[in-house]
Order: C-alpha cells, then sequence, then structure tokens
C-alpha cells in the first residue's frame, strides 16, 4: 500500500459510523419477489427483461465516523435512492445497514423516528424551506417536532442562525431570500439538533456556481469546526473532489469504484471511470506525501506538509530553488520531495 | 418533417376517406327510402329512461333505506340540521332575531348593522388587497345599503358562507382522503369532467325530491356543484407538495397528523386559496340560479322584476350581484396572492380585532338608532322609474332598428340553421360527426360520438338536442369571430392587455343569470335574446384564448422569423398562427363550454331547447325528464369536448414536440 493510501485509510482505520453491506433496492412489479433471486438472475439483462428498475445494486461499504463520504453519478445512476435506503426513507429491497453497529432495518416505526429525528440531519436539493415560516421558525421546526419548549428551540434556532451567517434575516420568509440563503438555512435546520448523522442529497445543484463554492466552503468550515459522519450526493466531479474524503462512483445503480479523489485519478477502475477524471488536472488531487522519498535532506531550503495536495503547495515548489522537506503535521520531517516530479505534476493534464 | 411524411398519410386517408363517404352516402339513401328517418328525427323516446329516472327517484325518496332508516327520513334530517346554521346566519346577516307573528311581530334583536358590515368588509377588502378593494368594498355596502337591496343582499351572502363553509370543509376532508389513497384520483377526476358539464339546473332536482322544496334543498344542490372542485384542487395541491418536503416531514419524525398540518397543508396552501376562489365563485352563481327554488336573495330579486318586465328593478338587483361577485373574487383572489407570497399572519389578529369592534359598535347603537340597522325605507335612492323610462325610449325610438335586426336574423339566418338541423335524419348526423371524430382522434372518438349519439336519440330529446345545438354553434361561432380576432388584436398591444385581462376577468366573475337581463331589455323573450346572452357569456374566453395562444409562440420562432426576413403577415401567417393553433382550438372548447353552460340560463327568455326541457321539468318538479334532458346537455358537451380535444391534438401533434 502507498503511503497516500495509508495517509487516507484514517477514516478506515477509525471506528466504523455506517456499515453498508449488499444493500439492493428494486422498483417495479413484484420487487416484492426479487429477495429469491438466485445470484445468476440478478443481472442486469435479468431485471430488465423482468421490468425491474436495479436502482441500487449489492452496495457495500464502510463510512468511518467524521468521513465525508460523496455519492457520484450522472443523473439517474441511483445515488438518491441509495442515500435515501440509508435513511430509510426508502425501504432496501435487501442487505444490512448499521449505524455505530446497530441495525437500522430491524428498528420498529417508533424507534425509526428517534433514530432520525435525533441522530440525523438532512439537506435536500430544493431546500424544502417551509413557506408559512420564518427563517427562525422553520429551523426551529426539528426542535419543535421533538417537543422541545419555544424558548428553548429559538435559542438553539439563533445560535444557528448566526453559525450559517444569516444573522439579521430571522424573520424573512423563505421568499424573501436568495437561492443561497434558503440553503443556509436548510444547512442550519438539518444541524438543529446536533446530529451525527449528516445526509446532503445534492444541495447545492440548484445554486448558481459562485454561490455553490461559497456553499461549498461553508460545509468545509462547519466539518473543521465539528467533523460530523457525512453522506454527501453529487453530480459534480468537482464538488466531489473539493469535499470528499472518499467518493463512490455510481453507474446504472451499482457503485463501480470506491476510493479517495487520488486513487480515482491516478488509478481509475474502468474506463468509464477515467473517462469521468480524465479533466482532473493530476496536481489537484495528487498528495504530497504520494511524490514523497523517503530518504530525509540536510539542507531544505523549504518545507510542505505531507497531505497537502500538489496544487495547493504549487507556489512554494515553483520558487523553490533547491530540495523541498515533506513534513508530517507535527512539523517532523518524513521525507523530501523532487522538485521536477512536483514540477511534471503540476504540468500535466 | 411533417411535410415529409403527410402525402402518404394524406393519401390513406384518403382512401378509407371515400369508403366512409360511400357509407354516408348509403345511410343518408337509407334515411330517405325508410320510414326510420322520413320524420328527421323520433320523437318519443324509443327507450322510456326519463321514466326509469322517475321511477328510480322514487323509490329512493319513498322506499329506500339505509340500516334500516328510510332514506328520506336520513335527507330531511340532514335538511333540518342544515337548516339551523343557516337560519342563524341569515338571522346576524339579514333578519334579526323576531318574536311573534302577524300585528305582534316585534324584533327582538336587529340583524349585523349595514355600517358596521360595509366597515368590517372594507377594512379586510383594504388589509388583503389594498386601498382601491377597500374603497370598492365601502362603496358596494353603501349601494346595497341606499338602493333598499341590503336585506336580498344579505340573504345571498348568508347562503354563500354557508355553502362555502360547507363545500370547503368537505371538500377538504374527500381531497386528502382522496390523496392518500391513490388509485380514486383518476375516479375523482372523471367524475369532476362530467359534473361540470351537466347544466346547473340538473343538480336542482334530485335535492328537491330528496330534501323538499325549500332552501336548504338550494343549499344541497350548491354544495353538490360546488364541492368536487374543492376536492379536486385539495388533490392537486397536496400531489404538488414537493417528494423533498415530505421527507423531511419524515427525517424530523413527524406524527400523520404533523405532516398533513404543519407541512402539507401550508405548503399546498395557495393552490388551496385557488380552490377557494372557485369554490366561491361557483356558489355564488349556484345560489343565483338556486334563487327559483326557493333560496330568496337578489337571485329571487332579479326573476321576480324580469317577470314583472320592471327592467329597472332587475337592473338594480343585478348590478347588486355585479358588485358582490366582484368583491368576493377580489377578495379570494387576494388571499391566494397573499398565500403564495408567503405573508399572512402578523397583523391579521388586530385587522380581526378590530373588525369585530367595526361590526359590533354600529350593531349595538342600532338598537337606539333603527337607521343604523336597516336603511329607512323613506330614503331609499332608486333608478328604476329612469332606467325603465330609458329603456322604453329606446325600445321606441329605435323600436324599427331594433326590430330589423331581430326579424332579420331570425328569419334568414336562425331558423333556417335550426330547422335544417332539426329536419336532417339523425343517423346521418350521428354518422358525419363519427366520421370527423375518426379521422381526428380515431376509432375511440367515434365509438364515442356515436354512443353519447344515440342516448339522445333513444331518450327522445333528439329534436330538442339540435336546438341546443343551433343556439350553441351560432353563438359559439359569433364569439368566435368576434373574440379571436380581438383578442390577437390585443396580444400584440401590451398597453392595452392589462386592462382589457382585468374586464375579462371582470366579466367571467358575473354569475350567468345577469347575463340575460341586457339582452332582454333590448329585444324582449325568444331566441335572439337568448343568442345574444350567450354569445356575450361565451366571448370572453374566446379573447382570453386568443390573447394567449399569440403570447405563447415561443419568442425565439418570432426572431427566427423575423431574421430569415418575413413580413409581418408572413410571421402572423406562418409562425405565429400554427404556433397558436393548439391553443386557439383550446378555446374554441372552453367557448363551447361556456355557452352551453348558458343554454339553461337561456331558457329563462323562452327558448325551444333543451334548457327549456330542464327548466320546465324543474318548475313542475318531474325529476325524470329534468335529468335526463340534463344529461343530454352533458352528452352534447361531450360530443364537441372529445372532438375538439382530438382536434386540438392533432394540432399539437402536427406542430411537432418542440413545445415540450
Ligand atoms: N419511486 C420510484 N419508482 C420507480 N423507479 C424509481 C423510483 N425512484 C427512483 N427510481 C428509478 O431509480 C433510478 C435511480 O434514481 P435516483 O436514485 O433518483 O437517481 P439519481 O439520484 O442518481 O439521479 C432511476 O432510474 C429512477 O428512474
Ligand atoms: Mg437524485
Amino acid at each position: 500500500m502507498s503511503e497516500a493510501n495509508a495517509f487516507h485509510s484514517r477514516h478506515r482505520a477509525a471506528e466504523t459510523a455506517i456499515s453498508v453491506s449488499s444493500v439492493w433496492k428494486v422498483f417495479g412489479e413484484g420487487a416484492a419477489r426479487f429477495r429469491s433471486r438466485p445470484p445468476a438472475e440478478r443481472t442486469a439483462e435479468a431485471l430488465s427483461r423482468d421490468h425491474l428498475t436495479g436502482a441500487v445494486q449489492d452496495a457495500s461499504f464502510d463510512i468511518g465516523r467524521g468521513e465525508v463520504f460523496v455519492i457520484m453519478g450522472l443523473s439517474g445512476s441511483g445515488k438518491s435512492t441509495l442515500l435515501r435506503c440509508l435513511t430509510r426513507l426508502i425501504e432496501p429491497t435487501e442487505g444490512h445497514i448499521t449505524f455505530g453497529g446497530q441495525d437500522i432495518l430491524k428498528l420498529g416505526e417508533k424507534a425509526l423516528a428517534d433514530l432520525r429525528r435525533r441522530r440525523m440531519g438532512m439537506v435536500f436539493q430544493h431546500f424544502a424551506l417551509l413557506p408559512n415560516r420564518t427563517v427562525l421558525g422553520n429551523i426551529a421546526f426539528p426542535l419543535e417536532m421533538q417537543g422541545i419548549d419555544r424558548a428553548r428551540a429559538e435559542a438553539r434556532a439563533r445560535e444557528l442562525v448566526a453559525l450559517v451567517g444569516l444573522s439579521g434575516r430571522e424573520t424573512r420568509l423563505p421568499t424573501q431570500l436568495s437561492g443561497g440563503q434558503q440553503q443556509r438555512v436548510g444547512i442550519a435546520r438539518s444541524l438543529a439538533t446536533n446530529p451525527e448523522f449528516w445526509f446532503l442529497d445534492e444541495p447545492f445543484s440548484a445554486l448558481d456556481p459562485l454561490i455553490r463554492t461559497d456553499l461549498q466552503d461553508e460545509v468545509l468550515r462547519l466539518q473543521r469546526e465539528q467533523s460530523r459522519t457525512a453522506v454527501f450526493v453529487t453530480h459534480d466531479l468537482d464538488e466531489a473532489i473539493r469535499l470528499a474524503d472518499r467518493i463512490a462512483i455510481m453507474e446504472n445503480g451499482r457503485i463501480i469504484q470506491i476510493g479517495t479523489p487520488e486513487e480515482l485519478v491516478t488509478r481509475p477502475a474502468t474506463d468509464y471511470v477515467r473517462r469521468f477524471v480524465a479533466k482532473v488536472p493530476p496536481a489537484r488531487v495528487i498528495r504530497v506525501a504520494s511524490l514523497m522519498r523517503r530518504e530525509s535532506i540536510a539542507s531544505a531550503a523549504m518545507s510542505v506538509p505531507a497531505e497537502a495536495t500538489v496544487s495547493e503547495v504549487a507556489a512554494q515548489i515553483v520558487a523553490s530553488a533547491g530540495p523541498i522537506a515533506v513534513t508530517d503535521k507535527a512539523g517532523r520531517t518524513l521525507g523530501s520531495l523532487d522538485r521536477q516530479t512536483a514540477l511534471e505534476t503540476l504540468a500535466a493534464l | 418533417m411533417a411535410e415529409i411524411s403527410t402525402p402518404p398519410t394524406q393519401h390513406r386517408l384518403s382512401r378509407a376517406g371515400l369508403a366512409a363517404l360511400l357509407a354516408l352516402g348509403a345511410i343518408a339513401v337509407a334515411c330517405v327510402v325508410l320510414p326510420l328517418g322520413a320524420a328527421g328525427t323520433p320523437e318519443a323516446p324509443a327507450l322510456p329512461i326519463a321514466v326509469w329516472v322517475d321511477v328510480a327517484m322514487n323509490w329512493i325518496v319513498r322506499d329506500a333505506s339505509l340500516f334500516g332508516i328510510a332514506f328520506s327520513d336520513l335527507t330531511r334530517a340532514l335538511a333540518t340540521a342544515a337548516q339551523w346554521p343557516i337560519e342563524v346566519m341569515q338571522k346576524v346577516l339579514a333578519e334579526g332575531w323576531v318574536s311573534g307573528a302577524g300585528f305582534n311581530k316585534r324584533q327582538v334583536l336587529p340583524p349585523a348593522s349595514w355600517l358596521g358590515v360595509t366597515l368590517a368588509a372594507s377594512l379586510l377588502a383594504w388589509r388583503l388587497a389594498g386601498l382601491r378593494l377597500g374603497l370598492f368594498a365601502a362603496m358596494s355596502g353603501i349601494y346595497l345599503a341606499t338602493f333598499g337591496l341590503w336585506t336580498s343582499a344579505m340573504m345571498t351572502l348568508s347562503s354563500v358562507l354557508f355553502c362555502v363553509l360547507a363545500s370547503l370543509s368537505l371538500g377538504l376532508v374527500l381531497g386528502i382522503r382522496a390523496h392518500r389513497s391513490p388509485g380514486i384520483e383518476p375516479a375523482v377526476r372523471a367524475v369532476m369532467n362530467i359534473m361540470q358539464t351537466v347544466p346547473t339546473f340538473s343538480y336542482l332536482l334530485p335535492t328537491l325530491l330528496l330534501f323538499g322544496y325549500g332552501p336548504s334543498a338550494a343549499l344541497f344542490a350548491t354544495v353538490a356543484y360546488a364541492m368536487p372542485p374543492m376536492v379536486h384542487a385539495t388533490v392537486i395541491a397536496l400531489q404538488s407538495v414537493p417528494s423533498d418536503t415530505l421527507d423531511l416531514a419524515r427525517m424530523t419524525g413527524c406524527s400523520r397528523r404533523q405532516t398533513l398540518w404543519k407541512v402539507e397543508l401550508p405548503v399546498a396552501m395557495p393552490r388551496l386559496a385557488i380552490g377557494l376562489n372557485q369554490v366561491v365563485m361557483m356558489t355564488l352563481n349556484m345560489v343565483i340560479i338556486a334563487s327559483m327554488i326557493g333560496a330568496g336573495g337578489l337571485g329571487y330579486d332579479v326573476l321576480r322584476a324580469l317577470r314583472r318586465l320592471d327592467f329597472g328593478a332587475a337592473f338594480e338587483a343585478g348590478m347588486a350581484i355585479v358588485v358582490l361577485a366582484v368583491l368576493l373574487d377580489r377578495l379570494t383572489q387576494a388571499l391566494a396572492r397573499q398565500q403564495s407570497a408567503g405573508n399572512g399572519r402578523g397583523r391579521a389578529q388586530r385587522t380581526w380585532v378590530v373588525g369585530l369592534a367595526l361590526i359590533l359598535v354600529p350593531s349595538v347603537l342600532s338598537l337606539f338608532v333603527p337607521a343604523l340597522a336597516l336603511w329607512p325605507e323613506a330614503w331609499t335612492l332608486s333608478v328604476a322609474a329612469p332606467l325603465n323610462d330609458a329603456v322604453s325610449y329606446i325600445n321606441q325610438q329605435f323600436y324599427d332598428p331594433l326590430e330589423a335586426i331581430r326579424t332579420t336574423v331570425l328569419l334568414y339566418v336562425m331558423n333556417p340553421i335550426r330547422d335544417a338541423l332539426q329536419l336532417l335524419p339523425w343517423p346521418l348526423v350521428i354518422a358525419a360527426t363519427a366520421l370527423g371524430g375518426w379521422r381526428l382522434g380515431g376509432g375511440r372518438t367515434a365509438a364515442t360520438v356515436v354512443v353519447l349519439g344515440l342516448f339522445i336519440v333513444v331518450t327522445g330529446y333528439w329534436s330538442a338536442a339540435m336546438g341546443s345545438l343551433y343556439l350553441t354553434l351560432l353563438s359559439v361561432i359569433l364569439a368566435l369571430a368576434i373574440g379571436f380576432p380581438f383578442g390577437i388584436w390585443v396580444a400584440g398591444r401590451t398597453r392595452l392587455q392589462a386592462g382589457v385581462q382585468l374586464f375579462l376577468d371582470t366579466l367571467q366573475t358575473l354569475p350567468t343569470l345577469v347575463y340575460l337581463l341586457p339582452a332582454v331589455m333590448l329585444f324582449r323573450n325568444g331566441d335572439f335574446s337568448a343568442l345574444i346572452a350567450i354569445l356575450s357569456y361565451a366571448v370572453a374566453p374566446a379573447v382570453r384564448y386568443g390573447i394567449d395562444g399569440m403570447l405563447h409562440v415561443p419568442s425565439e420562432r418570432i426572431e427566427a422569423a423575423a431574421m430569415s426576413g418575413c413580413s409581418r403577415w408572413q410571421t402572423f401567417r406562418h409562425v405565429r398562427l400554427p404556433g397558436a393553433l393548439p391553443t386557439l382550438l383550446l378555446g374554441v372548447n372552453q367557448t363551447v363550454m361556456m355557452a352551453l353552460s348558458m343554454l339553461v340560463i337561456a331558457a329563462l327568455v323562452g327558448t325551444r331547447e333543451l334548457g327549456q326541457n330542464v327548466f320546465t321539468a324543474l318548475s313542475q318538479g318531474m325529476a325524470g325528464p329534468g335529468i335526463v334532458a340534463g344529461l343530454c346537455v352533458a352528452a352534447l358537451a361531450l360530443i364537441i369536448d372529445t372532438i375538439l380535444k382530438a382536434a386540438a391534438a392533432r394540432a399539437t401533434q402536427s406542430e411537432g414536440n418542440s413545445h415540450v
């Protein structure tokens, strides 16, 4: 296993928060009898012959605590269905899903509602704000549904308004806000109950590119302040690379590769993934750690952090005249970076 | 693309068409040779369907029982139960509490003061829709009071309020039910479609039998008429709640109740408010019509005045209806707008308190100042006498030209068309129509035409139906000839548009009865007046669709035409008109439906067609013939509807899929 992999497997090494194994979701008449099908009858051809849609097919993965796990794919590839299977908004046809070791497919109606209410938060593509409630009223909605008293709910909602930068707009109605501001309300609402698990279904797809970047920064900032286990669905590779610890790429209901952005770009599993990531400049995803040589050097002119991407430290690489040292978070030197190799990576398309 | 594929299609059609024409010819010959069609149409029903309906109704009314309780007892109990809230409302708004009778009659409590109600209504209008509507409400109130129309208007209003509340709550409950059990929705829509084509009068008949002659029967008919749109609106509104929002409700752990009240209904509110507007306007229309079976109020005033040929009084009461209709429409529209803008609430509570005070203070004062309870009769204004004089003056001065117009149109246009339609043998008419339907929409359309046509024949109403058809066709053709060009002309003039739209909106809110007045004033009873009334009612949708059709042509196409150097006329002929065609065809359909719904009202001025049959049956309390004649109107409407829809679908298709 390469250095980069070792570095990025921190979440896999960490405690598993969500575990998904062999999850299927099949739509169509006769989907109920799907469970009795032998593996040979579960191919794409067999499904389409019986007019079934295999929206999610045999999905298995673990998500580490605090990880941002991005599900990416084209429209109709099954991302939303997979996300909703995790929360049981859609009942999976088959498979196992555990949250912190607890099998949620076995939960009763009440326990499930309780789990969602207390430990999960969700952000929606079209915001799903309630038009008759103010900013504050929308953010306090989940708390109200929990039966928390008005004064406490409002106090908490005010904290969240400040957190997402909407101070001064507490009494506005959704129609009086821009799209970006509306989704800020959506984000604040999803965090009102301070959930462990955060689900975001294409939260920024309906927004303009500039606003989208702002809100991506917002998510990164929120994750830095308090890292939650997040499942983020998007069809935008750029967004996926910016936010993800790991990305799962879906095609026609199947997950065809799971890996860090760097793994996807440097070692695409299929042609489909290769075409997908073809436009990504390698320097954006390749980490300094992957290019690092173990030999340490005495007279380094400057040092760069091992977990940074090459493009993040591009200015330093270009400016340096001599050898560059690579350091870990604590500032210890791990090895060195060859300037020529780094420049080639930067230049590669 | 379309042009390339046309020749072979046409070829095939022309061969099939030839065969069909031959068949038509054969039928025509058969009609002449066989006694079947010799008299033109069968007069006596082949099947006594009206009698069966009568028997069935009688059975329901006399013998049917539900869990051992006679059905009639059930309905009468319901009527009595409904009587109470209606009476309370009427007492509060119109009559006041009275004790004793005859000479001992003494008013214990006066009704709500006209001044109070007017002030409160003005406040509400001002708050909801701005100063202009506020002023309009104030002036309306003053008009109703000073012209001595207050009591009638409040009778009408209390009926409207009761029916709206009933339709609204029943409609909501049923709509929520229907929404929760998918599969019901298509059934609801089918029932809705039929109910909207059955003339309003037909609703009155069964309720008369079930609930007895009187106000509550009229009100039940009104609720039966106005509730289905609310069910429909509720289903549509709930379906329009985005799935994301429903997911939110589940993620936050809402119970079913919480989901409904805190999530679904608030989100659906703008569409529900639009439904409310529809219900209010339909209710008002029906309440006015229902005055014929004793609901009282303004509609009754109009009818009574018309019978006395007191056009002035009819006009005054008619204006009161207009004022009420405009006010109710604008108020509910403002409510809908406010809902979709997402505000409301906030100051609403204070408005309520102030409004209540505005009603109560003058009402209490009216105990001491009777003029506040009811405008004193001695001070009542009236323009009836001068109006009557004016009408007689016009009729005398312009007797010759008016009469000339009337008789010429009657003698040389209307009567010949009617006679021709009634003389044509029915098999020929049905076969020709079916052929047209088949070419436009295929076998299903043709089959629909045949089945519905045969229904009319079998019930023995063929001749009357042709009478209806001729009035409808003629007024529709005139309405289109006036409406489309005007609409198309207006569409090019942005500044005119807003004004015209407002005028059309107002025109379309007016209850049907109002349309009779000007026609009767000038041309007295008869088919010509009916034609004018139907025409004036049906012209609004024609104009509206004319405008819409022109405006909905994608601007890119017009730009493309301009870039390829088309002249104005070329653009109109080759780009705008073909692009607008589907919308225009829908407009034709809408115009026909409006015309048909006006038929029965027009029967009041003495036409000879299905509307008259319904009307006569109603006044004689004969359920069977009334219902069946009503169904025949519906059948006629459905035939025209299927054919025009097929034509519109065809036009859209040949337009290409560029619209979608
Ligand atoms: N309720 C449903 N019934 C039937 N098919 C569905 C349903 N929901 C989703 N699908 C199908 O499942 C596939 C995946 O849909 P979805 O998860 O929404 O894709 P994505 O979110 O990636 O765009 C699509 O082919 C879609 O048509
Ligand atoms: Mg999706």
